[in-house]
């Protein structure tokens, strides 16, 4: 998913918001520094944002459309090509500007440029940060530490699960053990590149599988998934851990068991997941649910920034988790 | 002989009890349930020596069933068996209690059933059920143990050295302290009398009515009406505010 570039993805639009958000606090800043009294701000920022807004625009609009070909540049050339447009930018803005009216704040074009390059260079050194931080080795390393883990709980049951089935039905036993034998190898896997869909389902009917030798008809799963693109690349692990949980708080606490319900959907090129399982407020262990959501939730984020979320609500007898993340293939 | 009575919500990991304790001589199993409650009722019939519980079971968990089984007679040994919770097994590690982690081998187990004593009561009261108040109460009326699930408690009255505890279909004794219950089920009960903790879902309304007091003169004085019974309980003056804010 991620090229070597160290440039920011300039296709996404949590990139986008972010430099909104930069030019702007700066815009502001420059109104209040030249601003001499409270109430000259206000008239002086419009004035600013008359000018920075439209440079703004074009050049988000410039990057979007030009971004796979810098990309394909080293990042000093590529960074170059960004200022270089800026300024070209700048200059067309301005100099179709000052046709118009005389702008007064920001007396001649050198300047101009001048300082939208200065700004330009802050956003990015802001994004050089900010990758370093999230730098493909670091990153790397916590995804390596956000893998999910399966629960101990889960191990020993279904191992205690298979050793009571050797001696009576050793055919079951069997195939039980090749179901682990594939989870865990997932498990232990490198799990930092996204898979298809159809790969994590798979790994989930193998986990419920498990699962349902324990609980046997207290288990009912429903899946909705007949209009789900097979081929959707999602982070490995995503579903797996959210139907243990489902499993460990919805069903376990219940003599009768319950359902759990997966839904997914596409809309608008996003990919919609649903898990809900049965809930009673009053016998919910603290701990460990909230662990499972904050890893998903980082993971997320890791890969798809802002365009992705999670949400978990408990409504009523039913608990519900919902994923969102752009549909890529 | 040593009767042993399996508690497990898992129908697998009761077979491979069932299995390790056909490998042991002198055993017999005399029931198998399916949650701490089936445990304790099944317990009352059968009187085994040995109760195996499992730590998480739903309706009731194993810690709270070792608890209501500290009324048996004879009281049975306690071994809980777990599978990976860290929660309870640092209780245990608090109190020094045995236990067997699953899977359980049939060397550990035999060990276990060979040195089952008894937990002093003190240990027991110093676990910690999975839930933070129990499920049920536990109540010895002759000989017997019955357990009634809290939520069908209509009211907790106390009397002299007991305490009634009122469902739709009958009254029972406990011996316990009032204070304790309302820290225990202050969510669930409203304390309407000094004497009295009543659950808020079974209170239908509330009525003014003529009653005498303990000096004889007749004054007003509110009543809560309860659902399922004919019964009213009054309300104490400094209770009255709860009237208002219903």
């Amino acid at each position: 998913m991620r090229k070597n570039s160290r440039l920011p993805n300039l296709h996404n639009l949590g990139i986008h918001f972010r430099i909104l958000l930069i030019v702007n606090l700066l815009t502001a800043t420059a109104a209040i520094l030249l601003s001499s009294q409270l109430d000259a701000f206000l008239p002086l920022l419009a004035e600013l944002s008359a000018i920075v807004q439209p440079i703004l625009l074009l050049s988000l609009l410039s990057l979007y459309a030009l971004y796979p070909r810098i990309n394909k540049l080293p990042y000093w050339l590529g960074i170059v090509m960004i200022l270089l447009l800026e300024i070209g930018i700048t200059g067309s803005v301005f100099t179709f500007f000052n046709h118009l009216f005389s702008l007064i704040t920001i007396p001649n074009i050198y300047r101009a440029c001048l300082m939208t390059s200065i700004v330009t260079s802050i956003v990015f050194y802001y994004f050089h940060l900010q990758q370093r931080a999230y730098s493909p080795a670091i990153a790397e390393a916590r995804l390596q530490a956000l893998q999910a883990r399966i629960r101990p709980h889960f191990l020993f049951n279904s191992i205690n699960a298979v050793l009571s089935l050797i001696r009576s039905q050793p055919k079951r036993a069997e195939a039980a053990l090749e179901d682990m034998a594939d989870l865990f190898r997932v498990l232990m896997a490198d799990n930092r590149d996204l898979v298809p869909l159809a790969q994590e389902i798979a790994l989930c009917r193998q986990y419920l599988d498990l699962e349902k030798l324990r609980l046997d008809e207290r288990l009912k799963v429903t899946w909705q998934i007949d209009d789900m693109p097979p081929d959707a690349l999602i982070p490995p692990l995503i579903l797996q851990p959210l139907l243990e949980n489902a499993v460990y708080h919805g069903i376990e606490p219940m003599a009768e068991g319950g359902e759990i319900t997966v839904t997914i959907q596409t809309r608008h090129k996003e990919l919609h997941i649903y898990i809900s399982n049965p809930y009673i407020a009053q016998n919910q262990h603290v701990t460990g649910n909230k662990m499972a959501l904050k890893n998903i939730k980082e993971r997320l984020n890791l890969h798809f920034d802002l365009e992705a979320a999670l949400k978990a609500e408990a409504k009523k007898n039913r608990y519900a988790v919902h994923i969102r993340l752009p549909l890529t293939r | 002989m040593l009767t042993i009575l399996i508690a497990d919500d898992e129908a697998p990991a009761r077979n491979r009890l069932r299995d390790l304790l056909s490998d042991i001589a002198e055993i017999n199993i005399v029931a198998e349930a399916k949650n701490g409650k089936e445990a304790i009722d099944l317990a009352v019939e059968t009187k085994p020596d040995v109760m195996l519980l499992d730590i998480r079971m739903p309706l009731m968990d194993g810690i709270e069933a070792a608890q209501h089984a500290q009324k048996l007679d004879p009281k049975p040994h306690i071994i809980f068996t777990t599978a990976f919770d860290t929660y309870a097994i640092k209780a245990f590690d608090l109190n020094a209690i045995d236990y067997l982690l699953k899977p359980i081998r049939l060397e550990r187990l035999k060990t276990a059933i060979d040195k089952a004593h008894a937990l002093k009561p003190k240990q027991m009261e110093a676990l910690k059920p999975l839930q933070k108040t129990r499920t049920h109460l536990s109540i010895h009326e002759r000989g017997r143990v019955i357990l009634v699930p809290v939520e069908q408690i209509i009211y907790l009255r106390a009397e002299l050295k007991y305490i009634t505890v009122r469902t739709a279909e009958r009254e029972y004794l406990i011996e316990e302290s009032l204070t304790h219950l309302e820290t225990e089920f202050g969510e669930r009960f409203l304390r309407l009398h000094r004497n009295c903790l009543v659950a808020a879902l079974f209170i239908s309304g509330y009525e003014k009515r003529q009653t005498q007091n303990n000096d004889g003169v007749n004054e007003q004085r509110w009543v809560a009406l309860l659902k399922d019974i004919p019964e009213t309980i009054a309300i104490s003056r400094r209770q009255q505010h709860l009237v208002r804010e219903s």
